[in-house]
């Protein structure tokens, strides 16, 4: 299927049915009941899912192929959505043009700084790489005012009047397609659930779609194989005749206008824009996604983007009473004492928990989540063989 | 014809005469090897003919065009090929990309995007690497991890990876350095069918006599930086200025 493996269109099939039934799938709980806080079936999250989804995707053509680790990513998100922003206020409140500026802007900005970093390897590009994002950040936040809006940032006012489809009676104008805004959403209950179809989360979901779509081609193709041989072994490439460098390079832009699609699909949800995108710990996010879901597998970072994003927004959700609540069953003396155990890891704790699972992921599996995966696969097929001589592959990614 | 040509070399590092005044041909479909104890400056003259340092003086030319100045993988795409004293394989990929990713340098050139095309579809490049695979014995491997091998089946990928580009020059440096007997055997073994089978030209640096008597049309000797002698193997073993420099009685006669 669209010169697609088997495996790797079931892999693609797959996240089809995730993205398209995730309103359903993250919202397992009732409403109102002791578990509601765990659904992360909200468009403002499920938007954010799939947006750095294709974030961590295409740092992964960089990182988990050619193992050059950019740290500042973040950059090229964040000018993604400068871009996108402008084109909304100047020239038309339609996402598909914003979205489409954005990629280019970031990708011209990638070929830039990766043209420089590339010139050394190792801790040097990646301090490189850094240090390029965070000037980026200060000029955005100070010098470059006029415009990046400094430390507020950009949003759409009313007095912006873009070429093409403005509104006319002074309102804010809204982010759209086609005349669809993205805000739009329809909401379904079914007995106590309700489950809300957004079509902002749809758009973003679709090129999430794109994104996998493209990140499997590129690591099927010959394209691919050169960016493993460059993490392989890059004297051997010079001395068969390849430019590694070159290679590289390619696949930093190529990662660059995913992170920029990432930045132009923020601003196309929520129409705002600020510095603080560009942060180094933004950059810092994505690295640890793609390590986390398993750097160089397909499924890895939007395994890796989900779980950080379900963690940021749902533990930190979670206070002292909603605690109290949970173990209300205990003996009051007990009940504190693991009220006050549990407390740290969660609200503003869940760093903690974050910190502690990542580290877990990176002794017992360092190839990720994935790789976790892949041994319960393998468990479930060494019993299934046994009784029925039945094996199915059920791996997922690589 | 010569062609490879080496015309009055030299190279200094700092107060070092690494090379002085070098002078070599290397004629087609001929093996020529490069001896001379350590520090002759054979690896200094490999590194030149790769491309990988400049000398201070004198010219390279290969096949009627210079190779001085140009890059490594420029003068690969001339059609000289290196195999590395220790092999540098691609470790991280199986045989059969190993072997792809010469086929696909040799067919699209330095550089090329085809990030939408996908490997298994090359059927034509599949077929020439699995035909090369199949000459020097590892088709069964070809799903292997590259660095899963043993010391002797890596430097047999190596020799592949380079032979399926079908070059006019096959460097080797020091091929069998630091090799068990065995494989040590082995590697000339595949070095003799290769030059049967295929008449690719060679040029070797090596240390191991045994290697270097049994293969070579041609032996150049080289000591301190400068040629010695040069002649067929036969006249080299029995060159008192050749016993004197490097080789020591008793290993001619343990030789011969």
């Amino acid at each position: 299927m669209f010169g697609l493996t088997k495996k790797d269109s079931t892999l693609m099939l797959v996240v089809f049915g995730l993205v398209m039934l995730a309103p359903f799938l993250l919202n397992p709980f009732p409403e109102g009941s002791g578990m509601a806080q765990f659904n992360a079936g909200y468009p403002d999250l499920m938007q954010r899912f799939v947006i750095f989804g294709i974030f961590a995707v295409g740092f992964n053509l960089l990182f988990g192929l050619t193992g050059y680790l950019s740290f500042g990513h973040a950059a090229f998100l964040g000018i993604g959505s400068y871009a996108a922003i402008w084109s909304m206020k100047l020239v038309t409140l339609n996402v598909i043009p914003g979205i489409l500026v954005a990629i280019v802007v970031a990708g011209a900005f990638a070929l830039v700084v990766g043209f420089v970093s590339l010139r050394r390897s190792g801790i040097y590009f990646s301090i490189l790489t850094l240090a390029f994002a965070q000037m980026m950040f200060a000029m955005a936040y100070s010098v470059l005012t006029p415009i990046t809006g400094g430390e507020t940032g950009l949003q759409i006012k009313n007095t912006d009047t873009p070429l093409f489809g403005g509104p006319v009676d002074g309102s804010i104008g809204r982010a759209n397609l086609f005349g669809y805004e993205m805000g739009n959403s329809m909401e379904l209950a079914v007995g106590n659930h309700l489950f809300t179809f957004n079509l902002g989360y749809y758009i973003a979901g679709f090129f999430l779609l794109l994104a996998f779509y493209l990140s499997i081609r590129i690591f099927r193709s010959p394209f691919g194989m050169m960016l493993r041989a460059v993490k392989s072994n890059q004297q051997r490439m010079n001395y068969t005749g390849l430019t590694p460098k070159r290679y590289t390079l390619s696949a930093f832009v190529i990662s660059g206008m995913y992170a920029g699609l990432a930045g132009g699909l923020m601003v196309a949800m929520d129409t705002q824009v600020g510095p603080e995108r560009m942060f180094w710990t933004a950059s810092g996010e994505v690295v640890i996604m793609t390590i986390l879901g398993g750097a160089g597998t397909l499924m890895g970072p939007v395994l890796g983007a989900g779980m950080i994003k379900y963690m940021e927004n749902i533990i930190s959700k979670i206070n002292k009473d909603i605690l109290h609540e949970w173990f209300a069953f205990l003996p009051d003396g007990l009940e504190d004492v693991i009220v006050s155990l549990v407390y740290p890891f969660i609200g503003k704790g869940w760093h903690l928990t974050m910190g502690i699972l990542f580290m877990l992921v990176v002794i017992f599996l360092p190839g990720g989540l994935v790789e976790g995966g892949q041994r319960i696969a393998k468990l479930f097929r060494r019993n299934k063989t046994a009784d029925t001589q039945d094996a199915t592959s059920r791996t997922p990614a690589e | 014809m010569a062609l490879l040509s080496v015309k009055g070399v030299n190279k200094r590092f700092g107060g070092l005469q690494a090379l002085g005044d070098v002078n070599l041909d290397v004629m087609e479909n001929t093996c020529h090897a490069i001896i001379g104890p350590n520090g002759a400056g054979k690896s200094t003259l490999l590194n030149v003919l790769v491309g990988k340092l400049i000398p201070d003086s004198g010219s390279v030319v290969f096949d009627g065009q210079s190779v001085l100045g140009r890059k490594p993988h420029q003068i690969n795409q001339m059609g000289i090929s290196r195999v590395f004293q220790t092999p540098e394989i691609f470790a991280d990929l199986n045989v059969m990309e190993n072997m792809l990713i010469p086929c696909f340098a040799k067919r699209d050139g330095a550089f090329r995007m085809h990030a939408f095309e996908s490997v298994r579809h090359e059927k034509s490049m599949i077929e020439k690497a699995e035909a090369m695979l199949d000459e020097v014995n590892m088709l069964d491997k070809r799903d292997m991890l590259a660095s899963s091998m043993s010391r002797g089946d890596k430097r047999r990928l190596e020799m592949a990876m380079c032979l399926v580009q079908e070059p006019r020059l096959l460097l080797l440096d020091e091929p069998t350095a630091g090799m068990a007997r065995a494989d040590t055997e082995n590697t000339i073994e595949l070095l003799k069918l290769i030059r049967k089978e295929r008449g690719v030209t060679m040029a070797i640096i090596e240390h191991d006599m045994n290697v270097v008597f049994s293969l070579a049309d041609r032996i150049t000797v080289l000591a301190q930086g400068t040629p010695l002698v040069e002649d067929t193997p036969d006249n080299i073993k029995g060159h008192p200025k050749v016993r004197e420099a490097y080789l020591g009685e008793a290993q001619v006669e343990g030789v011969n």
